[in-house]
């Protein structure tokens, strides 16, 4: 008894266990190319994959086998000129095996695969994690949307559908009159006929001239629309997870902010970014720049328009505790907030931003970042100083100095290290 | 039965390249009805059809239907898909399971015809080879095997869950560098289902136990510690050929559930040992019957001239032999001197030669189908090239053997294909292809029992052939298997064994 299958619908992803006790056995590898490509890519081409060459000795299944050397006769095919007692020199390699050794001897010393993009990304944000995650999540699926979902006979008059309403109404007239409008055809003609042979005076003219207004009025009698025609668009509620951040980018841009610290604002805010795109489906951007006073801008003017003046850190805070009140409500949105600075502040002002971090943001947010472009032993402002203090009374805030671009990704990762001891 | 003539006046099976399921079907009852008729015996054939990316995942388990998890086979499908998708090799048109029924993978993307050669090839060829062969008799369960993997990969996945997926990749590693030691060679297995295989897993689990704390009671008591450590007897009596079954049974710090797994590797080794010692006599005599079983339909005219185009294309490719100096060269086509043979046989006995009937007096005249018959059953590669490879399939070939010996400067041409160099040729390509002389000869020689609990390997060097690199991190993956120090002791040119690889526990 013969069976054939088709077996091309069974999914064939068998290997992808095995795939994947791969990719943790050499994770250190994966690990360095990994990183390595982050450090040559823009940040705007992270989202994708990466070959990864694996030295094939750290691979390699050793099993007992013979090594060269000894004595060995070995078969050939394909004799052309030799005959019994010849010599001939040893290869240079001195190998047992001869010519065809060094002749196909490939030799691949490095494992080359490709990681997918998944793959890659999950490598690139591998311990780090967000804390306090979990806090909003509760309020999963408190939303509802909307969606459409075919027509309904009533509903309120706003969400009428006229082309549908209409098309009703037409097949309600077109059945309701059609009978009598074929009558009424049939009688004008029989008046007409009736007419080239008899005066207008005829009974049998009045009789059909009654005849063809009774129908006249029935057909009219058809209401042109009627209210069993009416549709409405109908909807229904869908509900929705609210797995839904935002994000709040602030950044100083007074004078003494250049372009190039506010490319290592832009790459360090980037990146957070993308890290926010694997725990949230929707992410809500907000920016805001401030030098004395602040403002919420978009992301083109937020990046490359310049300003002058002083600076004054509380206005850009107190602004985004404003935005968070009106339109972020802390039921429904994981909040965070980045924040970019060379360090400078009116000295009086970072008490104040102190404060209102404590007090009024720290509470709602979920994390703050604050990083300071700077070099790592320049002395401290009064603003880092202040900031030292929150960040003590509260895990919620990190803060950290960077340089250059290289150490983006450093920094990134001491501030979303996993909290061990959460 | 019908016979050919009438067949003439059958319609073409097929016009097109294109297959479908009823033309798969079609074609298959016509090559049953063909194998049949030679008297081919066969399991049942279950045949299955494919995508690309299931032949990948087929390739990385080796094989098996239902693997266990392990990396190495992520490993084996990585590069396997890095190959393919560069276009550095194909795949292979078939995979056969050797099981009953017999599975064959087809690929959907072959032509109608490459259905056809595969069917032929590996539902009859490597099918009838499965069931026939003294070998696979012996030492595979075709009934049992797919149970058996079904149950390894459960099992397998309940000791991740239990003892952690570390341990158990640990464990699996170790059993892997030893698994060509892990096969019996003369004793016959017994045949176990599924439902008796869980039940005795258990009991073997207590039993095992129970055996192992007997054997390292005998650990020295006072009174016996006035003996000197020389006076123990060599224990084991006889050396272990079988490494792993040793361990299995001996090894004093495994628990139940790794002596399982060691049980499980070593099970799926000897299910694979026949195929590993039948690859030229396997592949020739599907290779033979393949192009037997397709130039019958083509003279019962079934099938167009342009199948038959594409049949000859593919199957001159399979057969294609690069000579020594090719830079394609990559050792003996398997595929070549086993259809070589085979035919060649056939050859004998359909038209005889004065010489066939000087080197095959018993066969020259005979009936072929009996003569091969007889050939594929009762031999394995090493024996099947000593018994059958003929005068005339070295001259064909044109084989000739190179001396190596690395106590002399040069290489030298021992044999070539004439009168004087027939027989040693002969012997020369047997040696190459018996399993002793490509892997190395170790036995578990002695325990000590008294003293550090080292085991000693021994190693019999055959034509002083030394081990190779990666001896000692095998020794390394023994140490974790027995627990304590190994070494190996090796035959040297003087017929003395000296110690040559040693690897201590605390390594």
């Amino acid at each position: 008894m013969t069976q054939i299958i088709d077996r091309r619908i069974n999914g064939k992803n068998k290997s992808a266990v095995n795939r994947q006790k791969f990719i943790r056995r050499y994770k250190t590898h994966l690990k360095k190319a990994v990183e390595g490509a982050i450090a040559e890519r823009s940040i705007t081409d992270m989202e994708r994959g990466e070959k990864v060459n694996i030295p094939s000795k750290d691979i390699s299944e050793p099993t007992f086998g013979i090594g060269q050397g000894g004595i060995r006769d070995t078969i050939y095919p394909g004799n052309e000129e030799f005959t019994t007692g010849d010599t001939i020199d040893r290869p240079q390699q001195g190998s047992g095996q001869g010519k065809s050794v060094s002749d196909s001897g490939e030799g691949e010393d490095e494992f080359t695969f490709a990681l997918s993009r998944e793959e890659f990304m999950e490598l690139f944000f591998e311990d780090l994690e967000l804390p306090n995650m979990i806090k909003t999540q509760l309020a999963k699926e408190a939303q509802y949307k909307k969606i459409r979902a075919g027509y309904t006979s009533y509903g309120s008059p706003s969400n009428i559908n006229v082309i549908r309403s209409m098309k009703g109404a037409l097949a309600r007239r077109i059945a309701l009159a059609g009978p009598h409008k074929r009558t009424l055809h049939e009688a004008e003609a029989a008046l007409q006929t009736l007419l080239e042979t008899v005066d207008e005076g005829d009974d049998r003219v009045i009789t059909l001239r009654e005849e063809i207004e009774l129908l006249k009025q029935r057909i009219r009698r058809v209401p042109y629309i009627d209210t069993f025609d009416i549709r409405y668009n109908n909807r229904i509620d869908q509900p929705v997870p609210t797995t839904q951040a935002v994000m709040f980018c602030l950044m100083d841009v007074s004078g003494s902010m250049g372009q190039y610290e506010k490319d290592i604002g832009k790459r360090f805010f980037t990146l957070l970014y993308l890290f926010l795109t694997r725990s949230y489906e929707r992410i809500e951007l907000v920016f805001i720049r401030h030098h004395t006073v602040a403002k919420e801008v978009n992301e083109q003017e937020f990046f490359y328009s310049r300003e002058t003046g002083g600076t004054v850190v509380s206005s850009a805070l107190k602004l985004t505790a404003d935005i968070i009140k009106k339109r972020y409500p802390t039921s429904d949105w994981n909040i965070y907030a980045a924040q970019a600075s060379d360090g400078d502040n009116w000295t009086d002002d970072s008490p104040a931003c102190r404060d209102l971090l404590i007090n009024t943001l720290l509470p709602q947010i979920q994390y703050y970042a604050y990083i300071e472009i700077a070099e790592d032993n320049s002395p401290a402002g009064s603003l880092w100083r202040e900031y030292m203090k929150v960040s003590q009374a509260s895990p919620r805030f990190v803060m950290q100095k960077l340089a250059t671009p290289d150490e983006i990704y450093p920094v990134f990762r001491k501030l979303f290290e996993k909290q061990w001891h959460e | 039965m019908n016979s050919s003539t009438e067949a003439v006046t059958k319609k073409r099976l097929s016009e097109t390249s294109e297959w479908t399921f009823e033309l798969l079907d079609t074609y298959h009852r016509e090559i049953a009805r063909i194998a049949a008729d030679f008297g081919l015996d066969t399991y049942p054939n279950q045949i299955e059809v494919i995508s690309a990316e299931q032949m990948m995942d087929a390739y990385s388990t080796v094989g098996m239907p239902v693997g266990y998890h392990h990396w190495s086979f992520g490993k084996q499908f990585l590069s396997v898909e890095q190959r393919y998708k560069r276009g550095f090799m194909g795949l292979a048109y078939e995979i056969v399971i050797n099981s009953n029924p017999c599975i064959a993978y087809l690929m959907e993307e072959n032509s109608m015809t490459m259905q056809a050669l595969v069917i032929a090839h590996a539902s009859y060829g490597h099918n009838s080879f499965f069931k026939n062969n003294y070998l696979f008799k012996t030492w595979t369960n075709a009934d049992s095997i797919i149970d058996y993997l079904l149950f390894a990969r459960n099992y397998v996945t309940k000791c991740e869950e239990r003892y952690g997926v570390a341990e158990v990749e640990m464990l699996l590693d170790s059993c892997h560098a030893l698994m060509n030691y892990g096969v019996d060679r003369y004793k016959r297995p017994k045949k176990v289902s599924l439902d008796n295989e869980e039940k005795r897993q258990e009991e073997r689990e207590e039993y095992l136990q129970s055996q192992v704390n007997d054997l390292w009671r005998t650990l020295p008591t006072d009174q016996q510690k006035s003996k000197s450590e020389t006076e123990d007897p060599i224990w084991p009596s006889e050396p272990q050929e079988n490494i792993l079954y040793f361990i299995e049974k001996n090894s004093p710090i495994l628990e139940n559930w790794q002596r399982e797994i060691v049980r499980i590797v070593r099970k799926i080794a000897q299910y694979f040992y026949p195929q590993r010692q039948t690859q030229v006599m396997n592949e020739g005599w599907a290779t033979f019957w393949h192009y037997t079983i397709i130039n019958r339909l083509y003279d019962e005219g079934l099938v167009t001239d342009g199948f038959m185009l594409e049949f000859l294309q593919s199957h001159t490719s399979v057969i294609y032999q690069p000579p020594f100096n090719s830079r394609y060269y990559s050792g003996l086509n398997p595929y070549t001197l086993g259809l070589n043979i085979y035919q060649d046989l056939k050859r004998m006995c359909e038209s005889p030669t004065d010489e066939d009937r000087e080197w095959f007096p018993d066969i020259a005249g005979g009936d072929w189908f009996t003569v091969i018959d007889f050939a594929m059953r009762n031999f394995k590669d090493e024996s099947f090239i000593s018994q059958y490879l003929s005068p005339k399939v070295i001259r064909d070939m044109k084989l000739f053997t190179i001396l190596d010996d690395d106590q002399r400067n040069s290489l030298e041409v021992s044999a070539i294909h004439n009168e004087r160099g027939y027989k040693h040729i002969r012997n020369a390509l047997s040696e190459q292809y018996n399993l002793g002389s490509r892997e190395p000869n170790m036995q578990v020689y002695k325990i000590n029992r008294r003293g550090d609990r080292s085991m000693t390997l021994r190693y019999d060097a055959h034509q002083q052939r030394p081990l190779n690199q990666e001896t000692n991190d095998v020794l390394k993956h023994l140490v974790r298997l027995w627990g304590f120090s190994v070494r190996i002791e090796s035959l040297n040119e003087g017929g003395q064994y000296e110690l040559t690889h040693e690897c201590n526990s605390s390594v």
